[in-house]
């Protein structure tokens, strides 16, 4: 069970950083992962008095405040419509309403935990995260790094041109997905790049990198059905798969060929022009 | 710690522990209408409203509704016996456990959707598990109370 | 019928819907003691030394026990009628564990905080012994789950804790090996099925206290009140007269709470201390250490001639039963006596069961009682047989299924004196487009649409063995008392048998007051399992009615100068035949409390020697996604004859309850253990009851045959309901993929990965 002796509503991110560098203290993000840990913290940090439950958008980005609920993110009328509903897409399935009324896109991203559906989708996007100590980093390298004890502050959408798509695949429809799938067309015309995305491997999510001439087939369209069915299979051959509880490592394999298939079909329908 | 919320419309000023849950200060309120059904947040038994919204009061410390309002079904007993009829009238409450939450998630519907599709009712209440109806006769007394409701409240009859 | 078949709004129902303060935490003592188990993390081990010295001294620890505290004479968890099948094999803590979640000492405490504290601090020193974990390998083990000397069976079934035996059995109806032989085909398949949970939204509970006289009050969400004051007495080693035990609403309880789960520990706690204590158990207890479905694998032989006779039929039952034998010698007779007799054309039949211990938690009580698992197997594999006749399956049933007025070999050769089950499978064919939809429609985008079918039956109560028993009174103001013992889990027995007593009496649902259950005060009553409340309390409900009635009449007779036969009873009063005079039920009532001799009460009870079986048939639609294996149920047409049926708005929910459970554990609900036998399907995060999304849209309707035997001819509904979504599903989804799936659940990894490898086959050898 949860402990916590002292709650601490923080009245500025300097006194939230400096609380948070002593290992027996926690920030709070929307508890729900924590609340099952079976720990005591000394001081419960909680940022939500910051002002970061916002989400700003500004010429060139979409600046989410960490403590912007999942529920924000599934009605936020222009982030869905910037991402072609994809952002929607990657929250509504998870367990319900009330649930993502209280969960945090900041727990979402700093927990970096293999199942999460929002990580998979905003890896797809031209995404950053804002840490207080460390400044603005890419997402993809924030993935790759420990946990440590910096704080993150906002999660920043840069409003690179984008067509995303984002699928998953649950045992049942609520559950944790047995695997999550994004695909994105990014850039401008000629600077056009290609992701997929895999999430909950059962292990945290991997981007990967489409060629430029894929990407360029992509758009115009070029790819028969066959030909996206390998350019999907190629693709999926290098995620790394696992197995746990909810599926094998087999199934996992072929779910991505199936899901990165479907992705990329989508794409490559909703056309060229990014 | 001290916390000042605003309960069913009642100003309480309470001294708590850091680590409570707001669903143990709603039942040590008297308001046993708000159930524990799991510890993961899977269940939605537990559904309040904070300052309006529907979350999981199992999830919530009570010091982080400090200086918000809180609202349970004890504080929506009309609108819980106007809907709740409709659920009554299809036999549909069953074993009563997990009605409390999933009327208050349903309120929380009707107020932001007041004419959702069968999907968006599904999708809405997703959340709050039942293991007695089948969920079949929840979704007639729902239509049902909208159909109602778009008759200007009389009777569907 | 004017109250009876109605749908009558259940009584408590607005109290439910505004959720009013009813269940038993709500209304426990604000005081109790909270109790809670330290539990055992091995799957079998002794328990060598408990240190409790620096748990004690946690503030507010009110006491500890552990195996040195507790009475030695085995008893039983499971809530049957006496003597108990089930093996004595129990004690309220012991030094032996036997499955990871066993209980290994009991902490009471003054709050949840140092009870947690103190649980923690508890030092226990185990021999950690190997354990049996898979089933199969249970039987003359030399691992023996029960080696003590004081292990007892009351009832021959068969029992031997020497082989880790809890039961075994064989019977038969002529020569079925040669009437097999005989046979044009046999289809022979095994089927797994695993250890569901009830999954009530309510987990287990009680809350004890003593009360003025010096008795051990029980107030506990259970469905078995009368059992557990016996259970609780054997397991105390106290006089059952110093224990009274009631029931307030319950949340849910599909079986679950027909087993002793959490009320012994509370219990012992308030015996020893006198003060008053509570047990909730926890969501994860819940999965871990509680009384689930028995794991069960049933092996189906079925014979056939090619013009689709099916002669014979052959079924074994290896069962699971875990650490503890609950339930365990009855569940399995299910497996065979409820599917075996839905075919009234064989000409022999055989079943026989094994019911093994193992080191995994003990099994219990869950709506189907192993006919779920029994009919899973054999629908399945008639379904199985009606592809290899090359015959369609509704019509393979139509020549075999068991008819009205048949006598059932298989099933205690008690006649079918009520079976709509015919017009059930029609209907549901009917609803579902059965002839333009078998087998399948490929959708074209990877898709494909497709349909299955299978027939149930249960049973009505347990034959001569439950009693059901009702006391009415008249009051003063002319309205009525209900008691009974029967126990209303949501289920609506409450108002169903208040509108029988409605009929009876000539009035309406509102002047019925309903109160039970409770030891004290009730008749006996079995309790509210084996779907026999309807129909056995039913019964009583009617015998009562009709003897309050004539007793009315005596005090009227009296009131108005005449004999009780020149009278009669007219709801609202009693008048004479010639309608000349009258009195008003209102003032018998007040006259029964003026210098009355005659007592306006009375208690009647009933039990039936039959059990007579409700029918139905469920037939589903599903669209199937060949590539992911995802099942997306489209519509699911379930009809059932459970004879008369008294509420049917209660009935419909009955049966979409039940489908949706059935859905659960054919689709989404696993059993995962690891190899130290911890269960990993230990949460609603780890064990995915089904949600709103995932059950598909249900349509029942009703069939009713008129049961004789039954209150206004009625029969059961409350397990049958569950019997069908296993094989239908998997006979759906034969029809998509050309697969037959054997276990439970059929996840939609199961069904891709199944496909793959047969097109993988199939490119190895094309022809």
């Amino acid at each position: 069970m949860l402990k916590i002796k002292e709650y601490v509503k923080a009245e500025s991110l300097e006194q939230a950083y400096e609380l948070n560098q002593k290992k027996s203290n926690c920030i709070l993000g929307g508890m729900l992962w924590l609340k099952m840990s079976d720990r005591t913290v000394q001081k419960a940090i909680d940022l939500s008095g910051l002002g970061l439950d916002t989400i700003e958008e500004t010429e060139d980005s979409f600046s989410i405040g960490c403590m912007v609920t999942l529920r924000q993110l599934e009605l936020h009328p222009r982030l869905n419509e910037w991402t072609n509903g994809a952002i929607r897409d990657c929250v509504k399935d998870i367990v319900g309403v009330q649930f993502r009324n209280l969960a945090t896109i900041g727990g979402s991203i700093f927990g970096r935990f293999g199942f999460s559906d929002v990580l998979t989708c905003f890896l797809a996007l031209d995404t950053y995260v804002e840490l207080y100590q460390s400044g603005v980093i890419p997402l993809e390298q924030f993935v790759g790094i420990k946990r440590d004890r910096d704080i993150l502050v906002r999660i920043i959408v840069k409003k690179t041109p984008v067509k995303c798509v984002y699928m998953t695949h649950r045992n049942a429809k609520t559950d944790f997905p047995v695997l999550a799938c994004a695909a994105a067309l990014s850039g401008q015309t000629d600077n056009c790049r290609g992701y997929v995305v895999a999430g909950a491997r059962p292990g945290r999510a991997i981007r990967i990198e489409i060629g430029t001439e894929e990407v360029m087939r992509l758009r115009k369209g070029a790819y028969t059905k066959e030909d996206l069915r390998s350019l999907a299979a190629g693709l999926a051959k290098d995620i790394p798969m696992d197995s746990n509880m909810r599926a094998s490592a087999e199934y996992r394999s072929h779910l991505a060929e199936v899901l990165l298939f479907r992705c990329l079909s989508t794409l490559q329908e909703r056309g060229g022009e990014v | 710690m001290k916390v000042k919320i605003v309960l069913n419309g009642k100003t309480r000023e309470d001294e708590i522990n850091s680590d409570q849950l707001l669903i143990d200060y709603v039942r040590s309120h008297g308001c046993y209408s708000v159930k524990r059904g799991c510890e993961t947040s899977n269940c939605g038994l537990c559904t309040v409203f904070l300052d309006g919204k529907p979350i999981l009061s199992c999830s919530l410390l009570t010091a982080r509704a400090d200086g918000h309002r809180v609202e349970t079904l004890e504080g929506l007993q009309k609108e819980a016996e106007e809907f709740g009829a409709f659920v009554a009238d299809q036999g549909a409450e069953q074993c009563g456990f997990c009605n409390p939450g999933m009327i208050m998630n349903a309120i929380a519907l009707f107020r932001e959707n007041p004419d959702p599709s069968e999907e968006e009712i599904k999708e809405y209440l997703a959340g709050n598990l039942c293991r007695c109806s089948g969920y079949e006769g929840q979704l007639r007394a729902i239509k049902q109370f909208l159909e109602y409701r778009r008759r200007g409240g009389e009777s569907c009859e | 019928m004017r109250v009876v078949s109605q749908p009558v709004r259940k009584k408590d129902a607005m109290a439910l819907v505004t959720g009013k303060p009813v269940f038993m935490d709500d209304l426990a003592p604000k005081d109790c003691l909270i109790v809670k188990v330290l539990r055992s993390p091995h799957a079998n081990a002794n328990i060598l030394s408990v240190k409790t010295d620096v748990a004690l001294k946690v503030p507010g620890i009110e006491v500890i026990y552990t195996w040195e505290d507790v009475p030695q004479e085995r008893f039983t968890m499971a809530g049957q009628t006496y003597p108990e099948p089930s093996p004595q094999d129990r004690l309220i803590l012991d030094r032996h564990v036997r499955y990871v979640g066993d209980p290994v000492a009991i902490v009471a405490g003054e709050n949840e905080a140092c009870v947690d504290r103190a649980l923690r601090l508890i030092k226990v020193e185990y021999e950690v012994l190997p354990a049996i974990l898979d089933f199969h390998q249970a039987m003359d083990n030399p691992i023996l789950v029960h080696p003590e000397d004081n292990w007892v069976v009351l009832c021959p079934v068969g029992a031997d804790n020497q082989r880790n035996l809890c039961a075994s059995d064989e019977s038969h109806n002529g020569d079925v090996d040669a009437v097999l032989k005989d046979c044009d085909v046999v289809v022979e398949g095994t089927y797994h099925t695993k250890a569901n949970q009830q999954a009530m939204m309510e987990t287990f509970r009680t809350a004890c206290y003593m009360d003025a006289y010096g008795r051990l009050n029980i107030f506990s969400s259970t469905q078995i009140v009368f059992h557990v004051r016996r259970i609780l007495a054997k397991a105390l080693g106290i006089p059952k007269s110093k224990i009274r035990v009631m029931k307030p609403r319950i949340g849910g309880g599909f079986g679950a709470k027909q087993t002793v789960v959490a009320e012994v520990f509370p219990a012992f706690v308030t015996w020893k201390t006198g003060k008053p204590s509570k047990m909730i158990f926890t969501r994860e207890e819940s999965q871990v250490a509680s009384s689930p479905r028995h794991e069960m694998e049933v092996t189906v032989k079925v014979g056939a001639m090619k013009d689709g006779r099916i002669r014979a039929m052959d079924v074994y039952t290896l069962s699971n039963t875990g650490a503890y034998g609950e339930h365990g010698p009855t569940t399995v007779g299910l497996s065979g006596h409820k599917s075996i007799p839905l075919y009234g054309s064989l000409e022999a039949h055989r079943f026989a069961y094994d019911v093994v211990y193992t080191n995994v938690m003990s099994a219990g009580a869950y709506r189907g009682y192993g006919a779920t698992q029994g009919i899973f197997a054999v629908e399945s594999a008639v379904n199985e047989l009606a592809d290899r006749l090359g015959m369609d399956p509704v019509e393979l049933r139509e020549k075999n299924m068991v008819r009205e007025g048949q006598v059932m070999p298989a099933y205690y050769g008690e006649q079918t004196n009520s079976c709509a089950l015919d017009r059930c499978l029609e209907r549901a064919a009917s609803m579902i487009g059965w002839k333009d939809k078998h087998p399948c429609r490929d959708m074209g985008n990877g898709k494909v649409r497709s349909v299955g079918i299978a027939m149930a039956m249960q049973g009505s109560g347990i034959a001569a063995v439950d009693v059901g028993s009702a006391t009415i009174k008249l009051n003063e103001d002319g309205s009525y008392t209900l008691l009974i013992a029967a126990a209303d889990m949501g289920t609506g027995c409450d108002t169903i048998l208040a509108q029988m007593a409605a009929e009876c009496m000539e009035c309406s649902v509102e002047d019925i007051a309903v109160l039970g259950a409770d030891t004290d005060s009730s008749p006996y009553d079995s309790g509210s399992y084996a779907s026999s409340t309807t129909y056995v309390t039913g019964k009583a409900v009617e015998r009562a009615c009709a003897q309050l009635k004539e007793r009315i009449l005596e005090v009227a007779g009296e009131m108005l100068e005449t004999s009780a036969e020149k009278l009669v009873f007219a709801g609202d009063r009693v008048e004479t035949l010639d309608q000349s005079a009258s009195v008003s039920l209102a003032e018998v009532g007040f006259k029964s409390m003026v210098g009355n001799n005659h007592a306006l009460q009375v208690t009647e009870s009933n039990s039936s020697p039959l059990s007579p079986p409700p029918f139905m048939a469920g037939a589903v639609e599903i669209e199937l996604d060949k590539e992911t294996g995802h099942v997306e149920i489209l519509d699911y047409a379930a009809v059932v004859d459970c004879g008369t049926v008294v509420n049917p708005n209660l009935a419909r929910v009955q049966t979409e309850g039940g489908l949706a459970q059935g859905i659960g554990m054919t689709l989404y609900e696993d059993i995962q253990y690891d190899d130290k036998g911890r269960l990993r399907n230990n949460s609603f995060m780890q064990y995915k009851v089904p949600t709103r999304l995932d059950t598909g849209r249900m349509r029942v309707e009703f069939e009713s045959s008129y049961e004789e035997s039954g209150p206004f001819g009625a029969k059961s509904i409350g397990e049958i309901v569950i019997n069908t979504p296993a094989p239908a599903l998997a006979h759906a989804i034969f029809n998509a993929t050309g697969l037959w799936f054997k276990e439970l659940p059929i996840t939609s990894e199961k069904i891709a990965m199944g496909i793959l490898e047969r097109s993988k086959n199939a490119e190895k050898t094309p022809f």
